[in-house]
């Protein structure tokens, strides 16, 4: 093939394009919160005025909502979300250079094998150019399909009256003070519609979508699965991710229309310096299928429950979640599902571990509302404590209002018990081996669920989490 | 004590750690390389204490007396570190490992005597765990579950001497492997037993057992016999068949003569 035929099909000229950003003028919003700064944010996305509207009533809702005094210490919060920047255009955020970034954090990278170009990317101080290309041609693949896979901006530009159909009715602004703040200042993350019918093999990765805004503070991001489709969405990334901010509160949307399957990723693993308070919710109808699979690793509080509303018969949910809390880290994390028809399903099964001073504590809900006949409701969750410092804690919240549910709970706590270390030891391991192993082994049936590459990750880390959490 | 000897135990005091309870008070015992030891006595005597201790179970304490294996002190040597010089402890209540596979806990437990820097090969590993499953006639299946999880109590006895096996020990400790496997199983065993030896003939076992069975298929060069935290009787096999034949009520005559010594 000729070179210029090959440099053609790789469409550089894009790259034209990436780079012009670069001329543009800084923007960004002063620090702290008003209805002038949401204005503006809208102003500047060039939004249409019901979507202003829609910013001002949410902000009016969060001003009013008080802080949840449940759930993670939240009380040094109020205090940084008055000297945030509630929208920094991203090109713009990157401020910070590689040598700010922490050593341990760098460290991280070095063992985990991540390349250098990838490793800036997740430090915050790069944009990633390689991963373009692959993206480039699986999105040719999708627009064949019909598939619309866009940042959730354009998607409000280019699919008006899809958005506005589905957008906040998954999560409506009032249903908590931090959807509240979303609706009012969010800015980046995806819009993705599956066409009826359509199977999707390669899982969409946010992490293709570069330079869009991917890591905002205010993510939001709108997901439709059309009737009898399938797909795969992968966000975030076992990695450590760097940041300067320290808040990160996004919203998360799906319908899963009639007979549809769509199965939500994610894994977080911020700096242990962010507040990271996420509400991710779908919609399931008729027949549908919506699976999400949660990993918790970083950030110094998190507060997230993937939630299922089964509104249409025979609906299925199920939530898979791993949290791990270390030193100064509480993890609250679990899953909620409702049913609201007949013959709906649903499992969750949570698994955390903790160590040092961490806490993960599952919250999770079970609502089975009165006409969902021969529902049935599974939940297990499983706590590994690491040493005896560490901590852990169960809110299971189960609400019964149909007598034919059938709905099960069962939790367990177990320490890393001396005899396990000893026979693993006795074989030849060390003791940070051993741990390594016995937590490996303890996260395995969620685990084994992820893309290899990102189960790979995930026990690499945690044999380096487990180096010298003996003692 | 001799050139080949791998094992010398001697007055050994061992005590539950945090406890006041003493479990063995003053054992003797001296193991040549290459040869088969039956550890013979009765319940609570303190045979699988023996096993855990000279494997570095954290939970006993050592008051007094030494054990020097191969030459070192083995007593200062971690539990890991014992194990990467040649000890195996085929434990008498396997441990779960939940979420664990055969293949992966063995591939890392081989990995872990290698020193740092040098890999697995990992076409070698594969090679030899089919080639030991084999020799004791279980499914290849096996490999991929998790250790010992819902194993059956004779799985778990064969699945540790597969890891013996695999991980091919210098003294074997077998902590009555023979109870909880069907007559056809503790052949298959101790055919596997055997053919390690017949591979490493300096291999050395300490094979505790309440039963002659097993010591009809492994032959013992020596067999004790512990009461009450120490060796009260160390003879050839036909200790074992006279064990069998009258149970521990020959030792009240013993008892009264001085103990045999080696
Ligand atoms: N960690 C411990 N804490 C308290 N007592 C212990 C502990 N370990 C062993 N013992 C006691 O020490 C004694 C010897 O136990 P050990 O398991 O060594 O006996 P054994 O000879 O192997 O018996 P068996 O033939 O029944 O297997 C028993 O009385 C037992 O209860
Ligand atoms: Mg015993």
């Amino acid at each position: 093939m000729p070179k210029n035929e090959v440099i053609e099909r790789l469409d550089l000229d894009r790259y034209k394009y990436d780079f012009r950003t670069e001329d543009m003028p800084v923007f960004r919003t002063e620090p702290g919160l008003s209805e002038d700064v949401v204005r503006a944010i809208s102003r500047y996305k060039e939004e249409p005025d019901w979507m202003l509207e829609f910013r001002l009533k949410a902000y009016g809702l969060y001003m009013k909502k008080p802080m949840p005094e449940w759930g993670a210490d939240l009380s040094q919060l109020g205090d940084v979300l008055d000297q945030i920047y509630y929208y920094v255009r991203p090109q713009d955020r990157m401020k910070h250079s590689w040598q700010d970034v922490p050593d341990n954090i760098k460290d991280t990278f070095q063992k985990l094998g991540i390349p250098e170009a990838e490793q800036k990317v997740l430090a915050g101080v790069g944009a990633q150019y390689e991963s373009e290309m692959v993206y480039h041609s699986l999105k040719k693949e999708w627009e064949s399909k019909g598939v619309i896979f866009d940042s959730i901006e354009d998607g409000l530009k280019k699919h008006p009256e899809l958005f506005r159909d589905h957008f906040a009715t998954v999560v409506p602004p009032a249903d908590n003070k931090f959807a509240a703040l979303n609706s009012a200042v969010w800015s980046g993350g995806s819009f993705v519609y599956i066409p009826k019918g359509v199977h999707l093999e390669t899982p969409l990765q946010a992490y293709f979508r570069v330079n869009q805004e991917r890591m905002g503070q205010f993510e939001r991001t709108l997901i439709i699965a059309d009737e009898g489709s399938r797909a795969h969405y992968i966000e975030g990334c076992t990695a450590p991710v760097y940041s300067t901010e320290s808040f990160h509160s996004g919203v998360i949307e799906i319908v899963v229309a009639k007979d549809a399957r769509f199965r939500y990723t994610t894994i977080q693993n911020w700096s242990r310096n962010m507040y990271n308070l996420v509400t991710q919710r779908a919609l399931v109808r008729d027949g549908a299928t919506m699976e999400w699979l949660d990993g918790n690793l970083g950030s110094k509080a998190t507060m997230k429950y993937p939630s299922c509303y089964l509104v249409g018969e025979g609906a299925h949910g199920s939530i898979l979640s791993i949290a791990y809390a270390s030193n100064g880290q509480h993890q609250d994390t679990g899953g909620k599902v409702v049913h609201a028809a007949p013959r709906t399903t649903s499992t969750i099964v949570s698994k955390s571990i903790s160590r040092g001073t961490g806490r993960a504590s599952y919250r999770g809900l079970c609502k089975v509302y009165e006409g969902s006949t021969a529902s049935r409701s599974n939940v297990e969750c499983d706590a590994l404590l690491i040493n005896e410092t560490a901590r852990t804690d169960t809110y299971p919240y189960i609400e019964i209002g149909e007598r034919s549910a059938n709905v099960g709970h069962e939790a367990t706590v177990s320490k890393i018990g001396e005899e396990q270390l000893f026979y693993l030891m006795s074989r030849g391991m060390s003791e940070d081996e051993a741990m390594a192993m016995i937590v490996r082994g303890f996260i395995e049936p969620i685990a084994k669920e992820l893309p290899l590459e990102y189960a790979v990750e995930l026990n690499r880390l945690i044999e380096l989490e487990m180096e010298g959490s003996v003692g | 004590m001799s050139d080949t000897t791998i094992l010398s135990i001697e007055n050994l005091h061992v005590k539950v750690a945090d406890e006041g309870l003493a479990i063995l008070k003053g054992v003797d015992l001296t193991l040549p390389g290459g040869e088969v030891h039956a550890v013979m006595g009765p319940n609570g005597s303190g045979k699988s204490t023996l096993a855990k201790v000279l494997t570095g179970h954290p939970g006993y304490e050592v008051v007094a007396g030494t054990v020097v294996f191969d030459g070192r002190d083995l007593l200062e040597l971690e539990p890991n570190e014992r194990a990467c010089a040649g000890i195996f402890l085929a434990f008498q209540y396997p441990v779960e490992i939940p979420g664990v596979s055969i293949a992966n806990f063995l591939r890392t437990a081989m990995q872990s005597r290698l020193v740092e820097g040098e890999e697995l090969d990992l076409f070698d590993f594969q090679d030899l765990l089919l080639d030991r499953m084999n020799l004791l006639d279980m499914d290849v299946s096996f490999a991929e579950r998790p250790v010992n999880d819902g194993f059956s109590g004779g799985e778990k006895k064969r699945n540790e001497i597969l890891q013996m096996a695999v991980l091919k020990p210098r003294l074997a400790l077998m902590d009555e492997t023979d109870s909880g496997l069907d007559i056809d199983a503790l052949k298959v065993v101790a055919h596997g037993v055997n053919t390690l030896r017949c591979e490493d003939p300096t291999m050395s076992v300490l094979l505790i057992t309440h039963y002659q069975r097993m010591l009809d298929y492994i032959r013992p060069d020596v067999v004790h016999v512990m009461v009450d935290g120490r060796i009260v009787r160390s003879g050839g096999p036909d200790v074992a068949v006279r064990l069998e034949e009258e149970g521990y009520a020959m030792l009240r005559e013993a008892d009264a003569r001085t103990v045999v010594q080696m």
